[in-house]
């Protein structure tokens, strides 16, 4: 068996040449090819190291009557960001694959023009060549002046990782949703707004035009009608009818149907455009607005005084005119809501999708640990409603998103869970089972791949990578399908869907004619061949699920085992839930949202023998959270990860289905770093749902830590002051240095409350007792004037209730640390060389403090007796021995978790209402000098 | 040199090793009287009176009324037949006001402005049911703020301090003077009472600083210059007298360089305190401890603080706790001494180097007055460091901790950290029970 460590080495020729040569070439299963692009001197798991972009970023591209498709802006509105791509070319792809049906104009059988009210389609695109994949949200807005009175526009998010647009789709369409929301209410009010002034101008023309009629008719009395009046009434006639189309128009836009806005649980910005229109139209007079909708029409009233003007009766639908921009379709505020939602949007999944579902992950945890997570954690965010569709999917993250959810879950707990949550936000419509046999190979793939998935996977990553890049293999499926998207949905309902809660609480039938939402999955499957077609039709009923133990039989061959028929083929198929799931991010798995989907009893699952975290963070799941209720625990992250559930992706371009055990699966390794870092080199880290200044303290914060890590010999027990509670005072003449120091050090403090943490940058007053009890890290200043003669005085004085390192002169009086634990945390020799790597080791050694202080703390027979006669004593050897041997603490350690320990008692204890006297607790130990 | 002896960062036998600072007084905090098992109530030179909840810390109550300084505060429980046990403080200022408030509801019950000068001192005599106001003259009041009698006007300088003693009479500290007075039931009425000057006693330099009952049959009386007087609490006949403790020259055993220049400041008897056997006395800096059967100094610490000491207490563990103007409290331990001093190694040496737990033998000085009896010496055993100015008196409440008052507007509770852990810790599952967390939840 050969580990990752060593496939790897092999991989390196220069290095290792003579080596290779002298031993025994490598089985042909277990060669790893070289990474294609190594020579490009790229980071070897940057897989998509052939797009033209650097970075992720927002396109807005239109469909334009005139030239057709084209880029308008692109945010980040930077040139560098684009780089090379090109943005013509994409806008075209992007813009072909919309299926909103919008169908405007004169529809048969109505006299007027008609509006339709077309829901946002939502189309996930991968175009491999270009290296890009792009969420794309299509939106109609309106145009007096465009044909039709619409102007087809879209929004997309094009990153080079096509695995974060896939697990980041609910999340990417719940904020492109808002932002169009937000764009589509300021275009309806644009449009009103331009109905009005073009119905003023009717009428203006209309009187005029009525003057000269009767002017003529005045002035001719033959009796007859020269041509010119005959004209004249001709034009008058049109301008009435435009009058009556365009009032109707007006009529339409008002009553924009409003109640989908709610029932789809976001109003994004309308009270606040309530708000603001109540600002604005203080001074307005309403009388321009017949109440028809009274709930509404107070949106429209606008009516800025407008001088109307005459107008030619033929509208002028002439190409030669220029239509309006983007910025002039929507309503000014709107359109700068939507751009700072684009911004934030922006912001919010740059990165690395790892960055983005550990965030994600953590933060859910987070939420689960309310006991602790006060203490080292920024829980300022917990406080802030999460965004309603963010976390719709995942129940449980939120403490009151859980309820309904849960219901249906015990219902179909086979069945895809989040179907239901699912479609509120995006329609889930299964497209065209035909074409999908033709190109979806990946149902069988997913079989052939979970066999055979744990055996040599840089092989496969480095395959499929090849595959990509050789830019035969892609489908746009969009340009064909737009066409045909209506009927293929149609003749979707037909097949055996998934019986699911979806089935019962749906108007997919309806909605679906409409075909406003839609996922497009594009597929980079190469390896047709090797699917047997049989299987292809079973896939629509593959969203089940498939127990791991079968997968650790190794060499289970699943092609031959799954039944093809929908029916009987149903519960085999069911065990492979698991797979497909995951696979649906190669294949055109239209019916199968369930890609960011928990299961149920995934969660459950124990993970692998040695806890490893051996696959990327997924989307959290929150089936397993009843069991772990509020306590934090150390592997978290794995319970909440499938160590099997493997990403598919990078399996497909397997070709030989071999045998595979648990430990060939335990040596992929340096997969899972591979399959997370796709681009965390070419992006900077994400400011995922913290503010960006806060992601910048940190990261400072950690660089700092590492430089005083490395600076200081005594690093050690400072931090311990810091972790058990003793005040470090940080003594410098120069306030910078001072401040950077505290800085560096505040990551190690450990909050008291739940408010701030206990640290002053800056002091130049003495301190005084008090002080110690609201801070625990302070910056003071030296000086040598009388007054600093008190300083220094002070700091003698309450010596024993402090650590001093004083900046200036390296030097740090403090009681001795023998533990372990901060050595772990703060080793001078670390690797790690970013600040923000380093926060996120310290987090993680801190957490695992919190939860020994948690278990400390919980258990009542470590602080009560178990009998009444139990004497005080053995409960303190009880104590004392938990801390040694349970949890491993050593001296100085135990004192960490007792004062973490002491912080969650009164934190828990404390009534909410009041504060409570801070208290001080000290210990009686002598301090040494420590010296550089 | 000070050469006070110091105490290292380790203080093994210190229990206190969690505090809470009580804010609110605005000015010197200077008295702490304890009402019941948990509670205090403190005053001081801002006229404010707070209770405290000496457990959690907790301000209960703010009582204002008075205008001027608090000059004497007393506790006053009347428990008396029927009625409900009620709380109550007496409380005296310099506004020549005193009043009786309630301290469960924080009321005040009473208030009286009919002094000629400030009422310095406040004694209670449960037995009688009255209580004694002592300014420029002494005045009897029953329990509803009746004044019974009073004396004539005494002296200009008042009052310093009241003690009760038996058959019904009190010593009053006037200045040098002790006068005994005798309380008497007056013919005419259930609840008059008649104040009689009994005896005047003349025997001490200067001012009586400090009276202070030891037992039914004995009282303690310290002067300015360092007088220590025992009396007869039933004849009021001297017993014994320590005039001159802190010379050196009776103290052969101890370094000449360690004695100071002898200001009536150095010696000053500033507040005593006793228990069955002994008398403890804060004089100075120093304390020293007098054996009233053997009738000598059995044990001192002649610079126990930096600067004067202002109240000591001993504690039932044979522990002392004194707290001085130097800000720190310290708490020393009575130490029966193994072996007699041969050659005491000058203390400065040590401390120095500042091995504090070196120099103990030496740095004490007993007091050698024979040769076979067993000598005693006084160990530091921790101190308390939080006030930032002069400790002006404390409180100690047993296993609940210790109150400390100063002259930097705090109050400190001192607390034994284990014990406080462990509170918690049973705080917190009653609330988890209370929660139902306790249960498993499935």
């Amino acid at each position: 068996m050969i580990s990752a460590p060593d496939v790897v080495a092999f991989t390196r020729e220069e290095e290792l040449e003579d080596d290779l040569y002298r031993e025994p070439p490598l089985p042909e299963e277990y060669s790893v090819p070289l990474f294609p692009f190594a020579g490009q001197g790229a980071n070897p798991w940057a897989k998509v190291a052939g797009s033209k972009f650097t970075r992720d970023f927002i396109l807005i591209s239109e469909f334009s009557e005139q030239v057709g498709p084209q880029p308008l802006l692109t945010i980040p509105d930077d040139a560098k960001v684009s780089g090379t791509f090109d943005l013509n070319y994409f806008s075209l792809r992007i813009m072909s694959v919309d299926y909103q049906a919008s169908f405007v104009g004169h529809p048969p059988g109505s006299a007027y023009p008609k509006l339709n009210f077309v829901e946002d389609s939502k189309v996930v695109l991968g175009d491999s060549k270009e290296g890009a994949f792009a969420y794309v949200h299509h939106l109609t807005l309106y145009d007096l002046e465009a044909r039709g009175f619409v102007r087809p526009f879209c929004m997309a998010y094009i990153s080079a990782d096509e695995h974060k647009i896939m697990q980041q789709f609910q999340e990417l369409s719940a904020e492109f949703s808002k932002a169009s929301e937000c764009l589509k209410t300021g275009n309806r009010k644009a449009f009103a707004n331009e109905l009005e002034k073009k119905l003023k101008d009717l009428d203006y023309t209309r009187t005029v035009l009525h003057n000269e009629t009767e002017q003529q008719k005045k002035a001719n009395d033959k009796g007859y009608y020269t041509t010119q009046a005959i004209e004249k009434a001709n034009e008058l006639a049109s301008v009435e009818k435009s009058i009556i189309e365009h009032q109707d128009l007006l009529r339409q836009i008002r009553s924009y149907p409003y109640r989908k806005l709610k029932e789809s649980e976001f109003h994004p910005y309308e009270p606040e455009c309530a708000l603001d229109r109540a600002d604005v139209d203080g001074d307005q007079d309403p009388t321009a607005s017949d109440p028809t909708e009274p709930g509404e029409t107070h949106l429209y009233t606008h009516m800025p005084s407008y001088t109307p003007k005459l107008i030619k009766a033929k509208s002028a639908k002439c190409f030669d005119k220029k239509l309006k921009t983007l910025k002039e379709l929507c309503d000014v505020y709107f359109f700068t809501q939507t751009l700072d939602q684009l911004h934030h949007i922006e912001r919010t999944f740059r990165g690395d999708v790892c960055y983005l579902l550990t965030e994600q992950i953590s933060r859910a945890l987070l939420k689960q640990q309310s006991v602790t997570n006060f203490l080292f954690e920024d829980v300022s965010f917990l406080d802030e409603k999460p965004p309603e569709k963010q976390y719709r999917g995942c129940q449980g993250l939120g403490q009151d998103a859980i309820d309904e959810k849960c219901s249906e879950e015990s219902l179909a707990p086979k069945v895809v869970i989040s179907l239901g949550s699912y479609k509120s936000s995006v329609e889930c419509v299964p497209i065209k089972m035909e074409q999908e046999m033709e190109d979806s190979e990946e149902p069988k793939m997913s079989e052939s791949v979970m066999s055979e998935h744990q055996e040599n996977l840089d092989y496969l990553d480095a395959d499929i990578k090849g595959s990509i890049s050789s830019g035969e293999s892609i489908e746009v499926l969009g340009t064909e399908k737009s066409g045909s998207g209506l009927t293929k949905s149609e003749s979707q309902a037909s097949l055996p869907v998934i019986p699911s809660p979806q089935a019962g609480r749906s108007k997919v039938g309806s909605r679906r004619t409409v075909s406003e939402d839609s996922i497009e999955v594009l597929s980079t499957c190469p390896s047709e061949s090797l699917i047997p077609e049989d299987f292809k039709a079973s896939y629509p009923s593959a969203i089940n699920e498939e127990p791991y133990v079968d997968d650790d039989e190794g060499g289970l061959r699943f092609t031959p085992r799954l039944n093809p028929g929908v029916d009987d083929g149903l519960d085999d198929i069911s065990k492979q839930e698991s797979l497909v799931q995951v696979d649906a991010a190669c294949c055109i798995g239209k019916e199968s949202p369930n890609f960011l989907e928990p299961l149920p009893e995934l969660g459950q699952k124990p993970c692998e023998e040695d806890g490893v975290v051996r696959i990327p963070p997924q989307p959290y799941r929150a089936a397993e959270q009843g069991l772990r209720g509020g306590f934090p625990s150390h592997d978290g992250l794995s319970g909440g990860l499938q160590p099997y559930e493997l990403d598919s992706r990078y399996l497909t371009g397997s070709r030989e289905v071999s045998k595979s055990s648990l430990d060939e699966c335990s040596d992929s390794m340096s997969y899972i770093s591979s399959a997370t870092s796709t681009c965390s080199d070419r992006t900077p880290s994400p400011a995922h749902l913290a503010c960006a200044t806060g992601e910048r303290h940190r990261k400072r914060a950690g660089q700092n830590a590492l430089r005083f890590i490395r600076q200081y010999p005594f690093a050690h027990p400072a931090i311990y002051s810091l972790l058990s509670g003793r005040t470090l005072v940080v003594l410098g003449e120069d306030e910078a240095m001072v401040k950077k120091l505290v800085t560096a050090l505040s990551i190690f403090v450990p909050n008291c409350g739940v408010y701030a943490k206990p640290v002053k940058h800056w002091v130049t007053s003495p301190l005084h007792l008090v002080d110690f009890q609201k801070w625990k890290l302070i910056g003071l200043q030296r000086t040598v004037s009388p007054a600093g003669v008190n300083v220094l005085h002070a700091l003698s004085r309450y010596s024993r209730y402090l650590s001093i390192l004083d900046a200036d002169s390296k030097t740090l009086r403090c009681p001795l640390y023998k533990g372990t634990v901060v050595a772990r945390l703060a080793d001078h020799r670390t690797q790690i060389k970013r600040g923000s790597t380093y926060y996120m080791h310290v987090q993680s050694i801190l957490t695992q403090l919190c939860s020994k202080a948690f278990l400390f703390t919980f258990c009542h027979h470590l602080h009560l007796p178990i009998s009444e006669r139990e004497s005080e004593e053995s409960v303190v050897n009880r104590r004392i021995n938990f801390l040694k041997l349970q949890l491993g603490l050593a001296n100085e350690d135990i004192k960490i978790v007792q004062y973490l320990a002491e912080l969650l008692k009164l934190h828990y204890i404390q009534e909410p209402g009041q504060g409570g006297n801070p208290l001080l607790r000290f210990d009686y130990v002598p301090s040494f000098l420590y010296k550089i | 040199k000070s050469s006070v002896q110091t105490i290292g960062e380790e203080q093994i036998q210190n229990p206190y090793t969690e505090l809470l600072v009580l804010k609110g007084h605005q000015d010197i905090v200077r008295f702490l009287v304890q009402i019941d098992d948990c509670r205090f109530a403190s005053a001081g030179d801002d006229g404010i009176i707070f209770l405290w909840n000496a457990q959690t810390g907790e301000k209960l109550h703010e009582l204002h009324g008075h205008t001027h300084k608090i000059t004497a505060i007393a506790p006053f429980s009347s428990s008396d037949g029927t009625e409900e046990k009620t709380d109550m403080i007496i409380t005296a200022s310099a506004d020549r006001t005193v009043i009786v408030w309630d301290c469960t509801s924080g009321r005040q019950v009473q208030k009286v402005s009919c002094f000629h000068s400030t009422v310095k001192c406040l004694t209670v005599l449960q037995r009688l049911n009255v209580w004694l106001s002592g300014g420029s003259d002494l005045c009897v009041w029953n329990r509803k703020l009746d004044l019974l009698c009073k004396t004539s006007h005494l002296t200009d300088a008042g009052i310093s301090a009241l003690v009760e003693l038996p058959k019904n009479c009190v010593a009053a500290a006037v200045g040098k003077e002790l006068i005994i007075f005798r309380l008497s039931a007056s013919n005419n009425g259930s609840e008059g009472w008649n104040v009689l000057e009994v005896k005047r006693l003349v025997d001490h330099q200067d001012n009586i600083l400090s009276l202070v009952s030891v037992n039914d049959l004995t009282f303690v009386t310290g002067s300015h210059v360092g007088e220590l007087i025992v009396w007869d609490a039933l004849d009021w006949t001297k017993r014994a007298a320590e005039c001159n403790f802190w010379d050196s020259s009776v103290h052969p055993d101890v370094q000449p360089e360690i004695k100071l220049s002898q200001s009536p400041n150095e010696t000053s008897v500033q507040h005593l305190t006793s228990d069955e056997e002994c008398v403890f006395a804060a004089v100075g800096k120093g304390i020293y401890v007098y054996n009233l059967q053997m009738k000598r100094v059995i044990a001192c610490q002649r610079t126990a603080h930096d600067s004067s000491v202002l109240h000591i207490e001993k504690l039932p563990n044979r522990q002392l706790i004194s707290c001085s103007e130097d800000g720190s409290v310290r708490i020393w331990e009575l130490r029966e001494k193994q072996h007699l001093p041969a050659e005491p190694v000058p203390t400065g040496f040590f401390n120095m180097w500042g091995f504090g737990r070196a120099n103990k033998q030496v740095n004490q000085a007993a007091k050698k007055m024979q040769e076979n009896t067993p000598m005693y010496f006084l160990e530091l055993v921790g101190d308390l460091i939080g006030h930032s100015s002069a400790v002006q008196m404390f409180l100690y409440f047993g296993e609940l901790g210790l109150a400390t008052c100063s002259a930097d507007h705090l109050i400190i509770l001192w607390k034994d950290g284990e014990r406080e852990s462990s509170l918690r810790s049973l705080a917190l599952f009653k609330k988890l029970a209370q929660n139902g967390d306790l249960q498993l939840k499935l």
